[in-house]
């Protein structure tokens, strides 16, 4: 299950309005970085069949299976800090990370 | 941690592989700095929410401060905090309107009135380009934190009719801010791009950018991915600030004041802007303020007197944009959209008058302030590598006015026209004038006129080292090569040694806004008269040849000749060194032609001796072999 905080999903509905397309988020995970996974968080033009779906605060999150395990659980939200602003994630799977977050290693 | 942005289907960059990239609005009396974050350009604002930086650069001792609070010290220390510093870009002493009312201690350059100007400060001597760099860096500093991460790359905006010299002084500034300058994009074209019309809109576009103290027309063509600038236009002294100045005035008749000292005035000045910004949204704008004299102040201005008040100014934007049209040669209907740029366009009556133009609505959706650093922003981000699948198109600009060489006789020969798309690199070969002449001035100009007196003169440098030949058999190729930035490097190469001299581009002082405004009209209005004068420098020139050719022929052989001939082709040189220095094309042709006549007989008797000098004493084996 991952959830998207209101704050993110209004955010996301603007990108989206913005972009002129798209049928709502990807979440995923990569094996790279400097911690073994890093997140990916992208647009979605097709969705595909095995793709996990799901939906808060109108936003619609798709999550490929193998992504899942590492991710389930997870809070989207979107955060300002100073003068950056962007997504931040809330996964209870993180045994630890990388300086940076955008890199981790999960238990 | 670091904060995520959403990418592109299939653009997930890896971790640490962001690549910033931003787009600067690099202003006369504002500049912003936008970037695109999860696929939407967005300007980035101070920490206290402040989207615009005042282009104000002031000096206290060694330090330096910029923007609000520089602003703050303008009436406090004027000739140590410089406003408007764009205006000095590239720009000698002699080119500044009105240097001596500034408050300015200005340096001139070493040589002569060439070189950029400098401004002595409390900091040292500065030129433009370091007092620019300050701006930058500050934006840069706003960017990198807002971003999180060091930037990769910049594109910074220019007004379109910048000539080579003031696009290289933004360039260095650039670089002394510690930027990565991607590419300089033409401020008309960022804001096309910010609404979008580089995506297969083609046509003609008119932008409209009534900025704090400047107004620019220009009018683009876009095709096949490529802005061309047609025309460019504006008034270098005319912007919103003229409208808050009308105000002042009108509020000062109104409420019946008598002169007011410094500080009431400013006060008054910021009431007035205010009252202008408040008439954007509302019908009346009431003006209350008791002033240090002790009056009071209380009077309402409505939009119909403000329209009323202010109409000259806009008639005077709207006569350049005349102008500007004319001088592409376009009707009103030709113009396909209309872009409004800059904060003065939100004013209704301009909104309504610029509309009423064209017969269309302008576009004025996105913010006006901010639509020339969005644009950027949307480029810097496509040369950074961050593309979108279907987005790998790439931009193109044009140069704004051939680029060229002088050859004998003081004329421009052309070797990269305007409206070439950049990069471009275009080379041709010259010779040499003179028997034995064995170096050659290469004098880079720029500019649409057929004589090298009426361009811009952007360098010159010395090709030296050339084989002593015969005038004519040596072959120089000079090469000229435009980068994206439209900055020019040019190359010298004699072909047969191989000697090279080669310069960058860094021209020595720029002209005056009227004088680039300028220079397209004269190239159109002189037409005619231009191709009469290169008609006679080249008649000029290939008499001097003959002239040059006849005495080295005389010098040699004069011997082949009967008294009665040499007097004739001594005849021939005094008539035509006669009509020379004159005007008269044909009398120099007839000149030309009789001299020619009288030395053809000499000529074929120079050719049988030197093929006798040849021959002789040599067998047949030899001369097969």
């Amino acid at each position: 299950m991952i959830t998207i905080t209101e704050k993110a999903a209004k955010h996301v509905a603007t990108f989206l309005a913005k972009r002129g397309k798209g049928l709502g988020l990807r979440f995923g995970v990569r094996t790279s970085g400097c911690s073994g996974m890093a997140y990916k968080l992208e647009f979605v033009d097709v969705a595909n069949p095995e793709d996990h779906v799901f939906e808060s605060h109108g936003v619609k999150v798709l999550v490929d299976p193998k992504s899942l395990p590492y991710i389930d659980g997870t809070e989207l939200d979107f955060v300002r800090e100073g003068l950056n602003e962007g997504f931040k994630f809330n996964n209870p799977n993180i045994k630890d990370q990388c300086g940076c977050g955008e890199s981790f290693n999960v238990q | 941690m670091a904060l995520l942005q959403i990418s592109e289907p299939g653009e997930s960059t890896a971790p640490h592989e962001h690549r910033l990239a931003v787009g600067i609005d690099l202003g006369t009396t504002n500049s912003l700095v936008a970037t695109v974050r999860s696929g939407m350009a967005v300007v980035l604002s101070d920490a206290l929410g402040r989207p615009l930086l005042p282009s104000v650069v002031s000096y206290r001792g060694a330090g330096v401060v910029v923007g609000h609070e520089a602003q703050a010290q303008q009436s406090v220390d004027p000739k140590n905090t410089i406003v408007s510093v764009k205006r000095f870009m590239g720009r000698g002493l002699r080119d500044i309107a009105h240097f001596e009312s500034m408050p300015y201690d200005f340096v001139a350059a070493e040589a002569g009135a060439e070189g950029m100007v400098r401004l002595r400060t409390s900091a040292g001597v500065k030129s433009p380009v370091e007092i620019s760099a300050e701006i930058l860096k500050v934006l840069r500093a706003r960017a990198e934190a807002a971003l999180g991460g060091p930037l990769s790359g910049a594109v910074i905006t220019v007004p379109a009719y910048f000539d080579d010299a003031q696009r290289q002084a933004t360039k260095d500034a650039g670089r002394l801010a510690g930027l990565n300058v991607l590419r300089l994009l033409n401020e008309p074209t960022a804001a096309a791009i910010a609404y979008g019309l580089d995506n297969g809109a083609e046509g003609i576009y008119a932008v409209y950018d009534l900025g704090g103290g400047t107004f620019d027309i220009s009018i683009l063509r876009l095709s096949k991915g490529i802005f061309e600038v047609l025309a460019t236009g504006g008034d270098s002294a005319l912007g919103g600030d003229d409208f808050d100045q009308r105000v002042f005035c009108w509020i000062i008749e109104a409420a019946g004041l008598a002169p007011l000292s410094a500080q009431d005035a400013r006060v008054l000045l910021t009431r007035a802007r205010e009252a202008k910004e408040f008439l954007t949204s509302h019908g009346e704008a009431p003006i209350t303020v008791r002033l240090a004299s002790g009056e009071y102040v209380d009077v309402k201005l409505s939009s119909t007197v403000f329209a009323e008040i202010t109409k000259t100014l806009v008639q005077k934007t709207l006569s350049a944009t005349k102008r500007a049209l004319r001088d592409a040669g376009l009707g009103t209907d030709e113009v396909k959209g209309v872009v409004m740029v800059g904060g003065a366009t939100r004013m209704p009556q301009i909104q309504h008058a610029v509309g009423e133009l064209f017969g269309q609505e302008p576009l004025n959706n996105l913010d006006p302030d901010k639509v020339v650093a969005l644009g950027a922003a949307t480029q810097a981000n496509l040369l950074a590598g961050n593309r979108a699948a279907g987005d790998d198109w790439l931009l193109l600009d044009v140069i704004p006015l051939s680029l060229g060489l002088e050859t004998m006789g003081g004329l421009t020969e052309k070797l990269i026209p305007r409206n070439s798309t950049l990069p471009i690199a275009r080379a041709q070969e010259f010779t040499t004038f003179k028997d034995g002449q064995t170096a050659m001035m290469i004098h880079v100009v720029q500019g649409e006129r057929e004589l090298v007196a009426d361009c811009r003169s952007l360098a010159r440098f010395e090709l030296r080292g050339i084989p002593p030949m015969v005038a004519g058999a040596a072959r120089i190729r000079v090469s000229f090569q435009v980068d994206a930035d439209g900055l020019l490097s040019v190359a010298a190469r004699e072909q047969t040694t191989g000697v090279e001299a080669r310069v960058e581009v860094k021209p020595s002082y720029g002209l005056s806004d009227d004088e680039i405004a300028g220079m397209l009209k004269d190239s159109f209005t002189h037409a005619s008269q231009d191709a009469f004068r290169r008609a006679l420098r080249e008649a000029q020139v290939e008499a001097q040849r003959l002239l040059e050719a006849t005495r080295s022929a005389l010098n040699e052989d004069a011997a082949l000749l009967s008294a009665a001939e040499r007097a004739l082709i001594d005849d021939g040189i005094i008539g035509l060194e006669a009509v020379l220095v004159g005007d008269e094309r044909h009398a120099i042709d007839e000149a030309m032609a009789k001299l020619n006549l009288a030395t053809a007989d000499f000529a074929a008797r120079r050719m049988n001796q030197s093929v006798q000098r040849a021959l002789s004493g040599r067998n047949i084996a030899e001369m097969e072999s």
